[in-house]
Parts: C-alpha cells; structure tokens; sequence
C-alpha cells in the first residue's frame, strides 16, 4: 500500500479503512472472518514489500534511464535522502506515517529492510522458529545514531553512509546485480544482433571502484548473514534511520498488541519475531524495534496478537536492562571485522584483429581538483549531501561517473574521461539523485556550467612530440573553448590546442578524444566550485 | 541497322563532334585461333562474342571489356593468389578479353608480376597489356627513380614492348600542375616515353585522369606536341552529368569525353562503376533496374552506359571473382548498346542515386591500418549499409526518425568498437592517398561524426 504514500488521498483511504476494520475488531471482540483480515495485512505487507523491493532494484540496473522515468519517486522517499535533500513534505509524511502506522517503512520501503527480510525468510527455512526475545541495546543504537549525526555534520558523509541503509542497498545493487543484468542484456544484445534486431545493445561491464566493490560485498556478507541468523538485528542496532524511526514508532496509533487473556504463553510469536522484540514472559512489544512484519499475527495460534489502536495507559514497553553483548551481537562485530576487498578477474578486452592497430587503454591523469557533476554545485555541496547510492553511476551512459576511492569522499560520484565524456545531451545523474547532492539541471543549465576546466600537457601533444597535425580537441570541443595556436618560434609547425578557460566547461570531449595514450594531452582539472558562465 | 541509328542519336545527345566518329569504328571480333569457347562454368551464358572497338591508330582490336589488375585475388596472408590469376586470366581470354591493365603500384606493388605470369602463358598476339609510370611518392620523381620504375615493368610483365602505356593519374595532389610538371615534365620523362614510343617500345602513350581539370584541359591543349594515341577517363551515368557535384576540382564525364571526341583521341574507361556504387545501389534503384530488364544484373546497366559511346575504346573492370567476370562477360558478349530511352532512363536513376549520399567506400583496405585505430571501411560500411536499407535519417523530421536514430546508433556501435569511430580521426591524412576511390577520408569521417552527434544530440538536422 505504500506504494501510494505520495498520493495523500490514497493513504488517508487506506488508513480509514484499516481503522474501520481495527475499530470493529475492538469493538466487537474477534471473530474468524476478522481473524483472517489481520492476516491479510501480512499479504497485504509481503506484496507491497516485494513490489517496492523489485521496483528500487530495477533503478539500479536500468541504464535506460527508463524505470526512473516512472519509479525514480522510490528513491526519493527513502528518509535519509529526503533528509539531506530537505524534502519537507516526505520527511514530514513518513513520519505521520510511522505515528500512524509503526515502521512499516522498514519493512515495505526500506529496500535494505526488504533484502534482510529474504535473506531471513531462507534462514528460517533451514532452521524454523530460529529467533527469540533480546533487550534493546539501546546505548549502541543510540551511540550510532550519535556517531552518524555527527559524521554527516562534520562533513566525512562517505562515513555515515555505510551504515545508510538505502545507499547501502544501492552499492549492493549497483556493483554486484547490475553486472549480472547487463550481462543477461549483452546476452541478449548478441541475439539480437544476429537476428537483425535493434531492441538490445551491448554496454560495457566494468568495475567502476574496487573500494565500493569491496564496501558493497562487506556490507552483503555482515547484512545477509546477520538477517539470516537473527532477522532485524543490523535495523535494530545499527541502522540510523531504524533509530530514528523507533523513536517515532513507539508512540504510533495503531500497534500489534498481545490480548493476555487469549495468549497462552507459548513464544511462538517471539521465536518468530525478526525484531527479537516480543517479550513473551511478560507479553509486551517493544515499539522501537517491531517493523510491524505482522509475522507474529500470523504465527499466533490462539489468534491473541491483534494489529489495534494504542490505549492510553497501557504501559506496554520492553524490558530495558542492557545484558552484556550476546550472539548477536558477537556476530555483528565479527560481520563489520570482514570488510574486505574481494579479487575477481579482470573484464577481457576484446581481442583486435590483424588490420587494426592496437589501441592501448587510457589512464586517468592525476587530478588535482576532483571532478563532479555540473548540479552538484561545489565539491563541499557533494560531500555533504551525497551517501554513496550509486544511482548517478548506475545510469551514467557515457562510463563517465565512478565512485570515489578517497576515504574521506568513499563512494561518492568523480567524474572521469577515459571511457567518454560528459555528453552535451546528458543529465541523468542529476535526474535521478534522491538526496540533492546533485540538483537537477537542464541541458541548457549544464552547458553553461564550469566545472573544471582543460589543461594542455605539451609533451604528449601530437602536433608538438610528433609534428602531425590533429586539432581533435578543438573540433569537438562543444563550448567552442579551444582554438588552435602556432607553436612559439615554430611557425611552420602543425598547430597546438590553447584553452579558454573562461570558455571551457570541463565536459572532458578533449580529453576523451585527445589521441595521446594512455594520457592524453589535453586533460580537465576540476573546480571546487561551480560557476556559471 | 537500327542499332546504328541508335548509336547515332545517342552520340547526338552526347553532343560529340562527328568529325571523331569516323576515326573510331565498331566492330565484333573474334578471338583468334580461339574459335567461340562457351562458357562453361554455370552463371550467366553470354549470347555471342565479345565486342571489340579498333585503335585507329594500330588498327588493332581491343576487347570493350578490359581487365583491370588491381584487384587480384588474395590468400588468407594477403598475398596474391597465382593459382585463381591464371584462372580468371585464362578464362577471359578464352572468351575474347585481350586488353590487361596493371600498374606498379597495383596490389601492394604485386601486381605488374602476377599478370606477367598470367599472361606469360598466352601466345603475345592474343593479349595487349597496358601499364603506367606510377611515380607518386616524391621519393620516385628523380628521373632515376621513375626510369628504374619504367624499366621493372618491362621485366614484371616479361615483356619487350609495353602495349598501352601512361602517365598515372595526372591532376591529383593539393597542387596539382605542379605535381604533374615534377613527375613528368622536369625530370624529362614525358620527352623520354615519347622517345620510347618512337622506338617502338611503346606502343601507345596516353595519361589517366583523376582530380584536378586543368591539368587536362592543359594536357589536351597540347595534343599537337604530344598526340596522344589514347586518355583513360572516370566516365559512368552518375559522372556523366554529375561528375563536379562529386568532385568539385574535376568536371563532368560528358565534358571529358567531349574533349576527347573533338580531338579524335580514343577514351578507355576507368570507374564504370563508380567505386563499386553503382553495383550495391540503394534498394528502391536496384528494384527499378531489375524490374526493366530481369535478366541483367544490376552493375550491367552501369557497364553498359560506359561502353555505349563509340568512341570508347576499352571500359576496365577490376574482377576478383569469377562471378564479376562472366556477368561482364555476359553483358559484352555481345554489347548491347543502350537506346535512348535506357539512357535517359540511367541518367534519372543517376539524380536518385545522388540522392541517397553514399561513399564510394568499397571496402579494399588500402587506408588500413589507420595509424590511430580507425576502423575506415568499417565505419563507412556501415553508413553506407544504412543509406542503402533506407534506415538513415534525411531530417530530423521523419516520420520514422526515432526508429532510425536508435538503428543507426546501435548498428554503429556494433560494426565499429567505440575508440575506432569516427570522431577519433585526428585528420592525419594518412589514407587519403592510398585510397584508390579518391574518398576525401578525413572529410567524411567529420561528416559522419556530425551526423552522429546531431543524432546524439538530438539536433535538428
């Protein structure tokens, strides 16, 4: 249902007939028929979770840049994002929605959530009733969220932004399905091609950053396997944004509740409590940590756990005594203790046949000035803003963007010209950022955006080392920046590129096309700030 | 004889002066002590014998199907393949060709030699062989040099009488008359060929003609001084009228061969094809011409047309395969001269043609490898490929633009790795002179480049 939680009217719908729906429940005691409607809510949880789930994955593997045309909302919903993007209105509507109806943005929403939910689900399929009762760790959920809040405010974002759930799914998604996708879709492509078809094409598949590669596959080990144990522990412990959302859901109007006089205490439902948050002893709920998963409804037997309306007075929190740190949380650390880099074997280039030269792979020059997407405005906007979702990469056509490697800037977008350059048609990154770190801009805007500027490097300059003559540079710089100058005291010698630099946008078509290897002779050096011309 | 009159009219049209007429007569020959061999090998069976034209000035008979040498056929290592030569060589023969043309610059300079050998083995009376002084690199304008060039032909072509011999592609370089004066004029080789001539040695002196017109109209100008027996010339139905829409330096067919007409100077045609475009056409002309006449191939129109004024003495087709030789030998056997009608008919086809931009792109690979890893004839290919499906973009505003722009982009892509397309030429010019098309590279790697941005980009175009 969440799926419309940006359309006001639908919600307001939804939630009126569930409180119809509860409020006859309470009223008139429970019956079979509405047994089954608290039952449904699971269903109702499971498919909107799975949808959502499918749709946010979809982003991250679509390099069309079609998906966001119709889901790129699901991105921007996501809280963290909402935050530093200063949405207002979603920030302010997730947050009437978890008053209302507990963290069911963990559990729908949240893709991160939804992938621990899985990884759960095949656990529990080794072991059933696998879970039990654990007291809140509140001073490490609390000290993270401190820790978090205070990485963000001094500006190391990339920090914060391994233990951001949303961003944390989008490096997982990014770096190891959508190499897989792409892989099914050149599949596909050579098919295509041999049956004279055009509805596939062929896209490079290469590892943008080892450093995210190896952050994505350590938070999918330290996630999937701490969600395999023991479910929710990772959203219950470390997740700011589960924190956060606790604080609000312990106070939520409607809440699953334990009806004493129909439970017999068996902990049936606490075995099967991802959150490990059902006390059966004392046969309370602590608020803070159930995502209402509704698995509990389910499981219960005696049809004793209901999903109703708070009432005033009923002291139904959990236990607090902090007990010194259990499995859990041994596996926990022992999880985060694994991040480590993987090797896996380098993409192949293609094998060039007798009549071509062989063309050698172009480096990267070191780059005093990082380069960033026009729309992010400063290097200092970035780094504030952006939690390394990997969104702006996933969709970058041109094999321009890639994450960081730097550890105060880890994972956040840098653009590069190796692969291409930044295209004058081209503003997906800035489309699709869900957290404004990189504003949406128009083509005009962008074209008339600085944000780097060329630099010449004599001695790789073919007209220069080796007296031919090119000019590839100026023909196709879009900006009209480079014009082609003689050579001092060489009058008769083939031009050189001179840079405007109050011309030149920083695109990277010189140096993408500069026909020195494996540096260029022309490269683009970025700006701290953006300026406009 | 209706086809006389028809030959008449059409040489009225082409508004030759008659005077020339006369000179040069129309003949069907024989090949002797061949009797009429039947082509046996499957294909096309041609009706009856070649048709041949007579020098006027030897009196000899020249097949209208000349062989041109510059495309032998090549093993998988590149290098001629001796055996299919002495097949093709012997199989045009056979079936009354007798007119060779080669060059030392031919087939990675291998050429001269591998017709030297084919022909070796016929008796000397039923072949005439033409080859030219090829002296193009400044390296070789030394008097020197370009003798040592002239003398190897001899002994390649073992031969002691070169039968048709000219000054290589007079009018190409930046400038052109200057060009022309250091290979030929102060080194004093034209006085020396024209010695040779006098010696016997060689037994017709001409010129071929490529790119710059004043070097022609100078060349033609003093005729007088160096009677030249013959003038090999770009001549088919889209240079006929069109010739300076394709090559701005140079002129029509219709001027050239006009000029030639007025001075009585047999003309041998080079390019009846133009590069091979007017055998892989665009479908919607392919149709057309086949619908006309189901029987002919689509490049026999096209031989047709270059062989039709009478004034032509021989029309060169370089043939690699067996199959391109018995279609031509098929279309000449006898020659079925065009009406006017047919004609007029190719010259509207000629207006179509120009309409779809094609380039004379006809995939040798004499420019590979680009010294920057370009892909020439793959990226021309594929434009081509996609002028001639109908699947480029005239305008922005096709009602198919969309479908068209993701198919040429997608294709491209797939024909040519991205870091060897097109916007990675650097305009070295580097191929431009081994392009045996005389396709201004560079120029159409920039003009496929824009096209392409202006489909990236989504520009109006």
């Amino acid at each position: 249902m969440f799926l419309y939680v940006d359309r006001g009217i639908s919600v307001i719908e939804m939630i009126y007939y569930l409180c119809r729906g509860v409020c006859s429940a309470s009223t008139y005691g429970v019956s079979p028929p509405e047994e089954n409607q608290y039952r449904m809510l699971r269903k109702i949880r499971i498919a909107a979770a799975v949808v959502c789930f499918a749709l946010v994955t979809l982003l991250f593997l679509d390099f069309t840049g079609t998906a966001h045309a119709w889901f790129g909302w699901l991105a921007k919903i996501q809280l963290l994002p909402a935050v530093l993007a200063v949405n207002a209105a979603v920030v302010a509507a997730l947050a009437l929605v978890t008053l209302l109806l507990g963290r069911v943005y963990c559990s729908v929403i949240c893709p991160l959530g939804v992938m621990q939910d899985i990884a759960a689900r095949l656990g529990r399929r080794v072991r059933k009733n696998r879970y039990g009762y654990s007291p809140e760790r509140r001073w490490l959920r609390w000290g993270m969220l401190a820790l978090f809040v205070i990485l963000l405010a001094v500006g190391l974002s990339s920090l914060a932004a391994l233990v951001a759930p949303y961003s944390a799914y989008g490096r997982i998604a990014s770096t190891l399905l959508a190499p897989v996708w792409a892989w099914g879709n050149n599949a596909l492509a050579y098919m295509a091609e041999r049956a004279d078809s055009y509805a596939f094409y062929t896209v490079d598949v290469w590892v943008k950053s080892w450093a995210t590669l190896g952050v994505a596959v350590a938070t999918l080990v330290v996630v999937g396997v701490l969600a395999w144990r023991n479910g929710r522990t990772w959203c219950n412990t470390v997740c700011p944004v589960g924190t956060v959302l606790g604080l609000l859901s312990r106070f939520s109007l409607l809440r699953p509740v334990i009806d004493t006089s129909k439970c017999n205490g068996c902990g049936l439902c606490a075995r099967n409590c991802k959150s490990a948050c059902i006390d059966s002893k004392t046969r309370t709920i602590d608020y803070s940590r159930c995502v209402v998963c509704m698995d509990c409804i389910d499981k219960c037997n005696k049809g004793a756990i209901s999903y109703v309306l708070r009432r005033k007075g009923a002291a139904q929190s959990a236990g607090r005594s902090p007990e010194p740190a259990d499995a859990s949380r041994r596996n926990f650390l022992t999880g985060v203790g694994l991040l480590v880099a993987t090797g896996a074997v380098k993409a192949q280039e293609k094998v060039v046949d007798g009549g071509l030269v062989a063309i050698t792979d172009k480096k990267a020059p070191s780059r005093v000035t990082p380069i960033v997407p026009a729309g992010a405005r400063s290097l200092r906007h970035l780094t504030q803003h952006c939690t390394g979702c990997q969104l702006c990469v996933s969709v970058c056509p041109n094999g321009v963007l890639r994450p960081s490697d730097d550890l105060t800037t880890l994972m956040q977008p840098r653009m590069s010209y190796e692969r291409g350059y930044c295209r004058p048609e081209c503003t997906k990154c800035s489309e699709v950022c869900p957290t404004g770190a990189i504003r949406a801009v128009t083509r005009g805007e962008k074209s008339s955006t600085q944000i780097g500027h060329a630099v010449l490097v004599m001695k790789n300059c073919l007209p220069a080392s080796e007296d031919v003559s090119c000019g590839n540079c100026a023909r196709h710089c879009p900006a009209g920046a480079i014009t082609m100058i003689a050579q001092s005291g060489r009058r008769d010698a083939p031009k050189i590129p001179s840079v405007n630099v109050e011309r030149c946008i920083g695109c990277g078509a010189c140096e993408s096309l500069c026909p020195a290897r494996p540096f260029s002779a022309i490269y683009v050096e970025g700006h701290e700030q953006h300026r406009t011309i | 004889m209706k086809d006389g009159l028809d030959r008449r009219e059409f040489l009225k049209r082409l508004g030759a002066g008659t005077a020339a007429v006369a000179a040069i007569s129309f003949a069907g020959c024989r090949p002797k002590g061949g009797g009429a061999a039947t082509i046996s090998e499957g294909g096309d069976m041609p009706a009856g014998e070649m048709t041949c034209r007579i020098n006027p000035k030897t009196g000899e008979r020249v097949s209208i199907l000349g062989y041109g040498c510059m495309r032998w056929p090549t093993d998988e290592n590149g290098d001629i393949d001796q055996e299919q030569v002495n097949r093709l060589v012997d199989f045009a023969i056979a079936h009354g060709v007798n007119y060779f043309d080669t060059s030392p610059a031919y087939c990675k300079g291998m050429s001269e030699r591998a017709t030297g050998i084919a022909l070796s083995r016929h008796p000397r009376d039923k072949w005439v062989v033409a080859t030219k002084l090829s002296n193009f690199a400044p390296s070789t304008w030394s008097r020197e040099a370009s003798m040592a060039m002239y003398r190897n032909s001899f002994k390649e072509l073992q031969v002691d009488r070169i039968d048709y011999m000219l000054l290589h592609a007079v009018g190409m370089g930046s400038d052109a008359m200057r060009e022309f004066e250091s290979r030929y004029i102060d080194n004093g080789m034209l006085d020396f060929l024209l010695s040779e001539r006098e010696a016997g040695r060689i037994g017709n002196l001409g010129f071929s003609y490529h790119g710059d017109i004043a070097v022609f109209d100078r060349l033609l100008a003093e005729h007088d001084k160096y009677k030249w027996d013959f003038v090999q010339i770009q001549l088919n139905y889209v240079d006929w009228r069109h010739g300076r829409e394709l090559d701005p330096r140079s002129n029509d067919a219709e001027y050239l061969y006009g000029e030639l007409q007025k001075r009585g100077i047999p003309a041998i045609i080079m390019e009846p094809l133009l590069g091979g475009r007017l055998s892989n056409v665009h479908d919607h002309i392919a149709a057309e011409l086949r619908e006309r006449r189901n029987d002919r191939s689509v490049a026999s129109w096209a031989f047709r047309f270059a062989a039709s004024p009478e004034g032509v003495l021989t029309v060169l087709s370089g043939m690699t395969y067996m199959e391109h030789l018995r279609d031509n030998l098929a279309t000449y056997s006898p020659l079925e001269p065009l009406s006017e009608e047919e004609s007029e008919f190719l010259k509207r086809m000629a207006q179509a043609l120009l309409r779809y931009p094609t380039i004379p792109c006809n995939d040798c690979k004499y420019c590979m490898p680009c010294p920057y890893g370009l892909d020439i004839p793959g990226i021309l290919l594929h434009y081509n490929r996609c002028v001639n499906e109908g699947r480029l973009p005239s305008s922005s505003g096709d009602e198919n633009y969309r479908r068209a722009r993701r198919e040429f982009l997608i294709g491209y892509d797939r024909s040519v790795p991205r870091l060897r397309q097109a916007d990675h030429c650097i305009g070295c010019k580097e191929c431009v002179r081994h392009c045996p098309q005389r396709i201004d590279i560079p120029a159409q790697m920039r003009r496929i480049d824009r096209f392409v941005e202006d489909l990236k980009q989504g520009r109006e175009f």
